[in-house]
C-alpha cells in the first residue's frame, strides 16, 4: 500500500478523507508521500477520487479529514493563491478576453513583478513551450495544442515547485497528445519540478510518470513506478485496470514458496506466482499478460502446465498478431505474438496449446 | 480560371478562351450556365420558403408597427392644413410684407372672406385656428368668433339687393343668372371641388348639377367662384339639389365687389336686367370694405403679426414643431430661441436621459449580485430565485407603481416604519414620491429583470475554471473576480443596460403616476401633446427627436463597447 510520510517528503497526504455530502467518502483514508523532483501521476476511472484530491492539493476543495502538507507544513488552512502551486486545467482555462501574452504575465503581476522582468519572463516560458510568435494573440486564435503550450507556460511562468495538472490532454488527438506527453515530461526534468498529473488514460500515465498512483473507489489501489505495476499488480484491479490482461478463475490446489498449483473452475491445473493468496483453498483469479502467453511448446520449461486452446479471431494488426482463444471455457482470452518471420499465421477454429512461465503468472485474491 | 477547373463538357472553346486570357471568365456549371447564376436559382426557392414563412409577421409589424409609427413621425413636418383651408388668401399673401406693419391689402381680405367663408361652412376653420393657436396665442377665438359672424355682411346686401329686385333672395333664379347660356366653363366648379376635397379631406362623389357658362364666369368672377362653393358642398356634402337652394351670403358679397368692377352693359345672358338693374343702383348700396368688416369682428384681424403668423406657416411643410421641440420658435424674423419662461423641452430631455443613465445605473448595481448568485448558486436554489426576479413580471405594471405610491408616500410604509423606529419626527417625514427618488426608485425595480436575465446568461457561460485559475496563479478573491471575471461579464452589462436604458428613456406609466410633476419624463410631454392639447405635430417631433436620441446612442454604444459584444442569451 502506499507509502507513509516521511520527512523527506515534499508533499504529503496523512490520512485525509474527503465527503461533499456527509453520507459517502469520496477519498477514503489517503496516505501518500513524494519526494522533491517526482512526476506522480494519480490514474483511475472517473469518479475514483483523484480529481478530488488534487482539488484538495491545490485549495478548491477542503479535506473533511486529515492533513495534507507541502514541504513540511499543513497548508490545509492556506487558501489557494498563497500555495504558489501551479495548475494546469482539462480545458485550459486561459482567459479569453487576454491576449497570451497578457494571461501569461497575470500571475506575475499578481505577485507585483516589475514590467521588464515580467516581459522577460513571459518571453522565456513562451520559448520554453516554442510559442516565442505567439505573445500578442488571442487564446480563441490558438488551435487545442497551441492553448495546450500556453496553459502549460502559464503554470510554469511564476517558477512553481509543484505543478499540478487535470487531465490536460484530453482534448487533444492522439498524434498531439504523444508529443505533449513528452514535451510535459522533458520540461518537468528540466525545471527539477514536482508533478501532480491526474489522468483516466494508463498509457498516458505509464509512459510519463515516476510513479503511479491506481486509485479506485477512494483509495490507492497500488503506488509503484509504471514497470512494476505493469509487471507486478498487486490486486486484480490493479491488473485489470493497467494495459491488457487475461483473467482466469479458479481455487488454490497447493502453495510452495514461489510457485503455486492453480485448479481452474473447468478442472484445468496451471502454476502461478502466489501475490496474495494465502493457503490452498483460496478462490482466486490468476492474472496473465497477453504477450506473455507462449504458443510455443519448445520454448517453455519442461513440466509447465499447458491448456488447450480454440482460436476464435486472428487479427492482423501490422507489428503484432492478435488471437483471441477459448481457454477453459471462457472466450475472451487474447494472446499477443510478434510479426516474426517464423511466427505462424493461426486459422479460426485450430486447436493449439498454450502455456506460460509461472512467473508471469500472478495468482491474485478473487 | 484555368481549363482544369470547368467542368462542363460544353463550350470548350471559349471556355478555353477565357483560361488563356489575362482576365480570368467566370466559372460555368455543368449545363454551362454561370455559376453564380445557377447558384442563385437554387437558392431563390429557399430565400421564397424563408420569405414566405416571415411573411405574416412581416405584413403585421408593417401595417400595425411600422406604418402608424411613420405617419405618426410625418405629422411632425406636416403642416398642409394652412394652405388646404386657405388657398388663395395664402397665395395672395405672398406679396405682402411684414416689415411694414400694415395689415394686407383689401384683395388679401378678399381672398380671406371667400375662403373662411368655405372653411366655415364646411367647418374646418376651428382646426386651423387651432393649429394657428400654438404658434400665436388667441388666434383660434378668432377664427371661431368671425366665423359666426361670416354671414351678416352678405345678408345686409342681400336685403338691399331684395330693395331692388325680390328675385334676388330667390335660389332658382341665382341658378339660372349663374348658369347663363352659352359655353359652359366647368374648370371653376372642378377647382372648387378639388379646393373642398383638400380642405376637408374626404372624398367627394357625385355630380354637382351646375356649370357656369363661359361668359358669366369671365364677367362676375368672384360671384362665379362663391356660387360653385355654394354648388359643390350643397350637391355633394348635402346632397341637395342647388337649383332649389337659395345660395350662401358669400355670393351676394361677391356680386356686389364683382359689379363694382364689370362692366354689364354688354351682358345678353339670363336675368341681364336684374344685372343691369343692381349695377345701376350701385351708388345707393352701403358697402363695407372687408378689412373694416373683419376689424369689427375682432380688432386683431388688422394685426399685422397676425398674418405675419398665417404667412409663415402656410408652407406645406415646416420645421416649426421640431423648433418648438427644443425650444425655439419659428418667427416671422426667423429662427429664435423661445423666451426664458417658456423653456421646457430640452430640460425634459435631459431630465429623461440624466434618469434613464440613474435607472441603469442602479440596476447594475442592484442586478450584478443577484445574476452572479443565479448563475452560481444549485440549479434548485437558483430556479427558486428566478421565480422571484420573474415574479414582478406577472404583475400587473400599474399594480407595481401603485404599490411604490404606498410604500414611499409620506404617510406610507416606510415613512411609518422610520418614525416608529425614531429615526424621523413626525412632522417632518420624508418626501419619497411625485419626486425624481420616487420615479428612479420605482422605475429601477421594474425594469431590474431586464438587467438580471442578460447578465445571467452571460454569466452562466463563464466556467467556474476561470476562477480557479486565476487563484491557482496567485489572484486573490478581488483580483480573480475584477480581472478575470468581471470583463467577461462586461457583455451581459452592456445588453442589460442597452434594454433598461431603451426602456426607461421612453417609459410612461410609472413617472406619470409616481413622478409628480418633477419626475416626469419627455414621454408624459408627449402623451400629454397627444391626448389633451392635440398638438400631434410637436407630439410627433418630440418623438422623432427620441428616437434619433435613442439611435444615436446606440450608435455611439456600437462605436464603443461594439454591438456584438452584446449577448442577450
Amino acid at each position: 500500500m502506499a507509502s507513509t510520510s516521511d520527512s523527506e517528503a515534499f508533499v504529503a497526504f496523512e490520512r485525509v478523507q474527503k465527503s461533499y455530502d456527509g453520507e459517502t467518502l469520496v477519498v477514503k483514508d489517503l496516505n501518500l508521500s513524494m519526494p522533491k523532483g517526482e512526476f506522480l501521476t494519480m490514474l483511475g476511472p472517473s469518479g475514483s477520487g483523484k480529481t478530488t484530491c488534487l482539488m484538495m492539493l491545490a485549495g478548491f476543495e477542503t479535506a473533511t479529514h486529515g492533513e495534507i502538507l507541502l514541504d513540511g507544513t499543513s497548508i490545509n488552512n492556506i487558501p489557494p493563491h498563497k500555495r504558489g502551486i501551479g495548475m494546469v486545467f482539462q480545458n485550459y482555462a486561459l482567459f479569453p478576453h487576454m491576449t497570451v501574452g497578457e494571461n501569461l504575465s497575470f500571475p506575475l503581476e499578481v505577485r507585483k513583478i516589475g514590467k521588464s522582468e515580467r516581459e522577460k519572463k513571459v518571453m522565456r516560458a513562451l520559448d520554453m513551450v516554442q510559442m516565442g510568435d505567439f505573445a500578442n494573440r488571442r487564446p480563441a486564435q490558438l488551435s487545442g495544442g497551441q492553448q495546450q503550450r500556453i496553459a502549460l507556460a502559464r503554470a510554469l511562468v511564476f517558477e512553481p515547485e509543484l505543478v499540478l495538472m487535470d487531465e490536460p490532454l484530453g482534448a487533444l488527438d492522439k498524434q498531439l497528445r504523444e508529443h505533449m506527453q513528452f514535451e510535459i515530461t522533458r520540461l518537468a526534468h528540466e525545471l527539477g519540478i514536482t508533478t501532480v498529473y491526474v489522468t483516466h488514460d494508463q498509457t498516458e500515465a505509464l509512459t510519463m510518470s515516476d510513479r503511479v498512483a491506481v486509485f479506485n473507489d477512494g483509495r490507492i489501489q497500488q503506488l509503484a513506478p509504471p514497470d512494476v505495476l505493469y509487471e507486478e499488480p498487486e490486486n486484480s484491479f490493479v491488473a485489470q485496470f493497467i494495459g491488457e490482461n487475461n483473467t482466469l478463475e479458479g481455487t488454490v490446489k497447493e502453495i510452495s514458496g514461489n510457485t503455486c498449483t492453480v485448479q481452474l473452475d473447468g478442472g484445468e491445473l496451471i502454476s502461478a506466482r502466489p501475490i496474495n493468496v494465502t493457503k490452498p483453498g483460496d478462490r482466486t483469479r490468476v492474472s496473465i499478460r497477453p504477450e506473455r502467453v507462449e504458443m510455443n511448446k519448445e520454448r517453455l520449461q519442461e513440466g509447465v502446465h499447458l491448456l488447450k486452446a480454440e482460436v476464435l479471431e486472428f487479427i492482423y494488426m501490422g507489428d503484432i498478431f492478435r488471437t483471441r482463444l477459448r481457454v477453459a471455457g471462457r472466450d475472451d482470452f487474447v494472446v499477443k505474438t510478434r510479426n516474426a518471420p517464423d511466427q505462424v499465421r493461426l486459422k479460426r477454429g485450430e486447436t493449439i496449446e498454450i502455456g506460460w512461465l509461472p512467473e508471469d503468472c500472478r495468482a491474485l485474491e478473487a | 480560371m484555368s481549363d482544369t477547373t470547368q467542368t462542363g463538357p460544353i463550350d470548350m472553346g471559349s471556355s478555353a478562351g477565357n483560361g488563356k486570357g489575362d482576365k480570368p471568365g467566370p466559372m460555368l456549371a455543368a449545363d454551362g450556365r454561370p455559376l453564380k447564376r445557377s447558384l442563385n436559382r437554387a437558392l431563390r426557392r429557399q430565400k421564397l420558403r424563408a420569405l414566405a414563412l416571415i411573411a405574416p409577421l412581416l405584413i403585421f409589424v408593417l401595417l400595425t408597427f411600422i406604418a402608424p409609427i411613420a405617419d405618426m413621425l410625418f405629422r411632425s413636418v406636416e403642416n398642409d392644413i394652412v394652405s388646404n383651408t386657405l388657398p388663395s388668401t395664402t397665395e395672395a399673401l405672398e406679396g405682402w410684407d411684414h416689415t411694414t406693419g400694415e395689415a394686407p391689402s383689401e384683395a388679401v381680405f378678399e381672398d380671406f372672406y371667400f375662403d373662411l367663408f368655405l372653411a366655415s361652412e364646411a367647418k374646418e376653420h376651428t382646426k386651423l385656428g387651432t393649429r394657428l393657436n400654438y404658434e400665436k396665442t388667441g388666434v383660434s377665438s378668432m377664427f371661431r368668433s368671425t366665423g359666426r359672424g361670416l354671414d351678416d355682411i352678405g345678408d345686409d346686401y342681400l336685403d338691399q339687393l331684395e330693395v331692388i329686385d325680390k328675385r334676388w333672395g330667390d335660389g332658382a333664379f341665382w341658378y339660372a343668372l349663374m348658369s347663363g347660356t352659352g359655353t359652359p366653363a366647368p374648370e371653376v366648379v372642378k377647382a372648387r371641388r378639388k379646393v373642398l376635397t383638400r380642405m376637408s379631406g374626404d372624398v367627394l362623389t357625385g355630380d354637382v348639377g351646375f356649370a357656369p357658362s363661359n361668359a358669366i364666369a369671365t364677367l362676375l368672377p368672384t360671384t362665379v367662384r362663391a356660387y360653385s362653393d355654394f354648388a359643390v358642398y350643397t350637391a355633394l356634402v348635402d346632397g341637395k339639389d342647388v337649383a332649389k337652394r337659395d345660395p350662401w351670403e358669400s355670393v351676394y358679397v361677391g356680386l356686389i365687389l364683382d359689379l363694382n368692377k364689370a362692366d354689364v352693359s354688354g351682358y345678353t345672358g339670363p336675368e341681364a336686367d336684374a344685372l343691369k338693374a343692381v349695377k345701376a343702383a350701385l351708388p345707393e348700396i352701403k358697402q363695407v370694405s372687408l378689412q373694416s368688416f373683419f376689424q369689427s369682428e375682432d380688432k386683431d384681424w388688422v394685426d399685422p403679426s397676425v398674418w405675419a403668423t398665417i404667412q409663415t406657416y402656410s408652407p406645406k411643410y415646416t420645421s416649426g414643431y421640431f423648433l418648438n421641440a427644443i425650444d425655439m420658435q419659428l418667427t416671422p424674423d426667423g429662427i429664435q430661441m423661445r423666451p426664458e419662461n417658456e423653456q421646457i423641452y430640452i430640460m425634459l430631455f435631459k431630465r429623461t436621459l440624466f434618469m434613464s443613465m440613474m435607472i441603469m445605473g442602479s440596476c447594475i448595481l442592484l442586478g450584478y449580485p443577484v445574476a452572479w448568485l443565479l448563475a452560481n448558486l444549485p440549479s434548485k436554489s437558483a430556479n427558486l430565485l428566478m421565480i422571484l426576479v420573474l415574479l414582478p413580471f406577472w404583475t400587473s405594471l400599474l399594480v407595481r407603481t401603485s404599490a411604490w405610491k404606498v410604500m414611499l408616500q409620506q404617510q406610507g410604509v416606510i415613512n411609518d416604519v422610520l418614525v416608529w423606529l425614531g429615526l424621523v419626527s413626525d412632522g417632518d417625514r420624508l418626501v419619497m414620491i411625485n419626486n425624481q427618488f420616487g420615479t428612479i426608485v420605482a422605475m429601477t425595480h421594474i425594469l431590474l429583470p431586464f438587467m438580471i436575465l442578460p447578465l445571467y446568461s452571460v454569466m452562466q457561460t463563464i466556467p467556474p475554471t476561470y476562477l480557479r485559475a486565476a487563484k491557482s496563479l496567485g489572484a486573490t478573491n478581488w483580483t480573480a473576480f475584477w480581472r478575470v471575471y468581471f470583463p467577461q461579464s462586461i457583455p451581459g452589462i452592456g445588453a442589460g443596460s442597452i434594454l433598461v436604458f431603451i426602456l426607461s428613456i421612453g417609459y410612461y406609466i410609472t413617472p406619470e403616476i409616481v413622478g409628480g410633476t418633477t419626475g416626469t419624463f419627455i414621454s408624459n410631454r408627449i402623451a400629454y401633446h397627444i391626448s389633451s392639447s392635440l398638438n400631434w405635430g410637436l407630439g410627433a417631433a418630440l418623438g422623432a427627436i427620441l428616437l434619433a436620441c435613442v439611435l444615436i446612442l446606440y450608435w455611439a454604444y456600437d462605436r464603443i463597447v461594439g454591438i456584438d459584444n452584446v449577448k442577450l442569451g
